[in-house]
């Protein structure tokens, strides 16, 4: 067949990021054995692997940008690389960190270091997407080793992966979970996030907190309202939708909006 | 179809017993995450003891009773359904070798003999619909029918409807009518038993049945007309089928679109609904790969996709079909409407938009053109 | 005849790139067995299968009575298809089919013939063009029109060219945007249908393309007094099983996979005015 990738050369480069997501490769188990014997880890930050100046078939990228360096780099990373797919809600999204996107740097910078002029950072913590074009992009807080094994596979194929937008409700439903918000009252996030963790936290009985980033067409104000119905506070309804995502507009919604101060 | 006699509360799991004599795996309702769901039985004591639900528009709850019935409820957010048209399963496989050439596999496993417990007259509906729909089109579905034909219906007529029923309504309940191959009617100290079938009468023939006193017959009569009494939502009146036809630019759509999440929990546990997605799940050798089909719902954006574009690609599109296909487009499809009353959509919609209240908007705009 | 829910083992053996996006493939099952069995019509579709990919319905533009080779256009859009562009001959994929309602070919004998096509491509209208042209004395006057959206989208250019100098024969070529040196009209194809050299009202028109396209055109031949039964439209949504089990097709109370995806404009024109449906 065609265009089928023979042994791709890998690397596995880290952003602002807490290293969760490079640990879904650790985490492959049998599956990291055969395929290491299909492709070539060219270099694997968290491994401690260094080799950068070389061509790349497939680049994954964890963590969001948030120094002038680390928009050098990814421009970089970008050149060597046959395709760049960002792995976690860091590198697709901005991550925990984007938090501060809300607030003013200098204030915060000010406030919390000693040698605050020691300080270089950009004044918001920004996805890869926004710096340089991305092929595919893996959701998730961490992401997990599904989602790996579907990506290289189908990659290996000569095709990117099928693209999961579909509400987590849709998953949590094929599993025969009941639904938490209708049975419990608890605030799931599942109607507005995507699927892909196989509604891990439903299955547990306890409700979504939306690792996997939000759906397509997504209604947060009708979600928000019906959380206001079953009790939460304004403050906590904007804390469901800013977590992790708070970068990510489809998350801001009115009247509980991301406003810069 | 009359009495075949009076099975005694305490000897009910004779009839579990005659069950697995025959071979079934036996499924039926029990209480697990705060719901009633249906798993493998094997005593009379999963059933749900104690038992009372509470449903509303986006609300389930169970509560303990002094109830010393065990079908003292009205159904759970899935009965049968999964059981034939399964959530998730492979199709075909393919194998390709190391020069290229396909291989295609398809299973033909004969799935166990398995004797559901406790279906309920709008669940029977939905599977004559279900029926229809994989059994009697243009091809057979054939993971459905080898299913399907290993299904053992023992139902319960419901005398507890919750809030959210209307499947007087629709015309397809209380009261079980046809379908089945055993009927349990629950009294206070056991069931009155009908059979339907020879698979109903050679149960009936492993069972110790009492006979049926005039006195259990009133009650059960009696029964039926307070679960009929007992339903307070029902469909509008009048023509649904030329209506929605009519109504397709309603702004009622957007109106609905504000509170609607598009989120497919309607249809995920709607019994007639039978959307279903197809993939590739390669495996990580690249040599083989699993050609799976999983429940999909007309609110999912891949449901309408073509090259490039989403066909329904607003809320307000996605509720309209759902709605204009199932009380309008069954009927040219399937003789009927789509809708069995069962009241599922309406108390699993996480925000709780009742599908009554909608349709009585919808027929009074109708109405008023 | 054979199963269409599992598929059968097909080898590319020929590929035609058309254009920048669009190509053809010439596939023959790999048991000959199937070679023979295999029937279809213009107008229907297979579902095409790239192993560990997935699935994607192509229609077939070549003649029903080539037992050689089933050729299909394709236009590269979509994951599936991105991986079917790269296939060359030899390589194997799987084919289902084939699906759906054909052209109306026995309705449409010793009568004058419009096709009417919109986009780029538009593999449907090929396919009943294709068996017209080969099968001319059968039919009366032919018109063809097609419209795309600039003027390099037109493929098959020469083949319009030779059409265009057959007797009894019109071509007319339609681009919303032309670069400089287009010879034919610049704008719609609505435009186009008081040029035509056939009485529309008693000729069998077959069309193709997007719905608004096919909407005007029909609602314009009607003012012409032909009959919505003898308006045929190829229609498409998406397709996953081919049957009518997955419900992905549904269009109205129709699946346009097994109830169409040829339809007479009677039966649709309740729905056509209204996007989104």
């Amino acid at each position: 067949m065609g265009d089928l990738l023979q042994r791709p050369r890998v690397a596995v480069h880290k952003f602002s990021s807490c290293d969760g997501c490079q640990l879904a490769f650790l985490n492959l188990g049998e599956d990291l054995l055969s395929f290491s014997q299909q492709l070539d880890i060219i270099f694997f930050a968290e491994a401690g692997m260094m080799d950068t100046a070389q061509d790349i078939d497939i680049a994954f990228v964890e963590g969001s940008i948030s120094t002038a360096k680390d928009a050098q780099r990814i421009r970089n990373i970008r050149e060597h690389s046959h395709y760049l797919i960002t792995i976690g809600a860091c590198a697709t999204a901005g991550g925990l960190q984007a938090l501060r996107n809300i607030a003013k740097t200098d204030d915060w910078v000010q406030a919390i270091y000693t040698n605050p002029e020691h300080i270089d950072t950009l004044d918001k913590a920004s996805p890869i997407r926004e710096h340089v074009a991305v092929d595919f992009e893996l959701w998730g807080c961490p992401i997990n080793k599904q989602q790996l094994i579907g990506l290289i596979n189908n990659l290996s194929l000569g095709a990117l992966p099928f693209e999961e937008t579909d509400k987590l409700c849709m998953q949590c439903k094929r599993q025969q979970q009941a639904c938490v918000m209708v049975t419990k009252g608890s605030p799931c996030m599942g109607p507005l996030t995507r699927t892909g963790c196989g509604a891990l936290c439903p299955s547990f009985g306890r409700d979504c907190y939306a690792c996997y980033g939000p759906a397509e067409n997504i209604n947060g104000e009708a979600l928000a309202r019906r959380f206001e119905g079953i009790g939460l506070l304004p403050e906590q309804i904007h804390n469901r939708f800013h977590a992790i995502y708070s970068n990510e507009a489809a998350f801001q919604i009115s009247p509980i909006g991301n406003k810069k101060s | 179809m009359s009495f075949r006699g009076f099975l005694l509360r305490d000897h009910f799991d004779t009839l579990l017993t005659a069950l697995h004599k025959l071979g079934a795996h036996c499924v039926g309702p029990t209480v697990m995450d705060d719901s009633i769901h249906y798993t493998t039985l094997t005593s009379s004591t999963q059933l749900p003891q104690q038992v009372h639900d509470h449903q509303g528009p986006g609300h389930y709850r169970l509560s303990t009773s002094t109830e010393s019935r065990w079908f003292a409820w009205a159904n759970g957010a899935q009965a049968l359904k999964p059981l034939v048209f399964v959530p998730q399963e492979i199709l075909w496989r393919s194998e390709r070798d190391s020069e290229g050439n396909l291989q295609f596999s398809n299973s033909k496993q004969e799935p166990p003999l398995t004797a559901v417990i406790g279906v309920r007259a709008c669940d029977l509906a939905a599977l004559a619909l279900q029926d229809q729909h994989f059994l009697d089109g243009l091809e057979q579905d054939s993971a459905y029918a080898r299913r399907r034909q290993q299904l053992i219906l023992i139902a319960v007529n419901c005398t507890h409807p919750s809030a959210n029923c209307f499947c007087h309504s629709s015309g397809d309940g209380p009261e079980v009518k046809q379908d089945y191959d055993l009927l349990l009617d629950e009294l206070d100290d056991g069931f009155a038993v009908r059979s339907a079938s020879p698979m109903g009468e050679k149960i009936c023939q492993q069972l110790q049945l009492e006979a049926l006193t005039n006195s259990q017959q009133d009650e059960i009569k009696h029964a039926n007309l307070r679960a009929i009494e007992q339903q307070t939502k029902h469909l509008p009146e009048g023509n649904l089928e030329q209506a929605l036809k009519n109504l397709q630019g309603s702004g009622r759509w957007q109106q609905i679109a504000e509170r609607c999440l598009s989120c497919g929990n309607c249809t995920a546990v709607c019994p007639s609904c039978f959307c279903h997605s197809q993939h590739d799940e390669p495996a990580a050798n690249s040599m083989s790969s699993a050609h799976i089909r999983q429940w999909d719902s007309c609110f999912s954006h891949g449901h309408s996709y073509i090259h490039g574009m989403v066909i329904h690609n607003e809320t307000r599109f996605r509720y309209r079909q759902w709605l204009t296909h199932k009380f309008s487009g069954w009927f040219e499809q399937y003789g009927r409407s789509g809708c069995v009353g069962c009241g599922r959509c309406i108390t699993w919609c996480p925000v709780g938009i009742d599908v009554t209240e909608e349709l009585h908007a919808l027929a009074e705009e109708y109405d008023n053109v | 005849m054979f199963d269409r829910q599992t598929p059968h083992e097909a080898i590319v053996v020929r590929r035609t790139q058309e254009s920048d996006t669009i190509f053809s493939l010439g596939l023959r099952f790999s048991d000959d067995e199937l070679n023979q069995q295999y029937r279809f019509q213009p107008g229907q579709f297979n579902m095409l299968y790239v192993f560990g990919i997935g699935e994607v319905p192509i229609s077939i533009v070549s003649d029903p009575q080539s037992t050689d080779e089933v050729i299909h256009t394709i236009r590269t859009v979509g994951r599936v298809t991105r991986v079917l562009e790269k296939l060359k001959p030899g390589d194997r994929l799987g084919i289902r089919g084939p699906f759906g309602r054909g052209w109306p070919l026995a309705s449409l004998q010793h009568r004058d013939i419009l096709v009417v096509t919109g986009g780029l491509g538009c593999a449907p209208s090929v396919s009943i063009i294709n068996y017209i042209m080969r099968r001319r004395q059968q039919f009366g006057r032919m018109a063809i029109i097609q419209g795309v959206k600039h003027s390099e989208d037109l493929i098959w250019r020469e083949r319009y060219k030779e059409w265009m100098q057959l007797d009894n024969t019109q071509v007319l070529l339609a681009a919303d945007v032309a670069s400089h040196g287009w010879p034919w009209h610049v704008g719609l194809v609505t435009e186009l249908l008081p040029q035509l050299d056939l009485d529309v009202s008693q000729a069998a028109t077959m069309m193709c393309g997007p719905e608004m396209m096919m909407l005007a055109t029909a609602k314009q031949l009607l003012e012409k007094r032909a009959s919505a039964q003898n308006i045929w439209l190829s229609m498409e949504r998406n397709m996953q099983c081919a049957v009518g089990l997955c419900g992905h097709c549904q269009y109205g109370p129709d699946f346009i996979c097994k109830d169409g995806p040829v339809f007479s404009y009677a039966d649709v024109q309740d729905r056509l005015p209204r996007r989104n449906i």
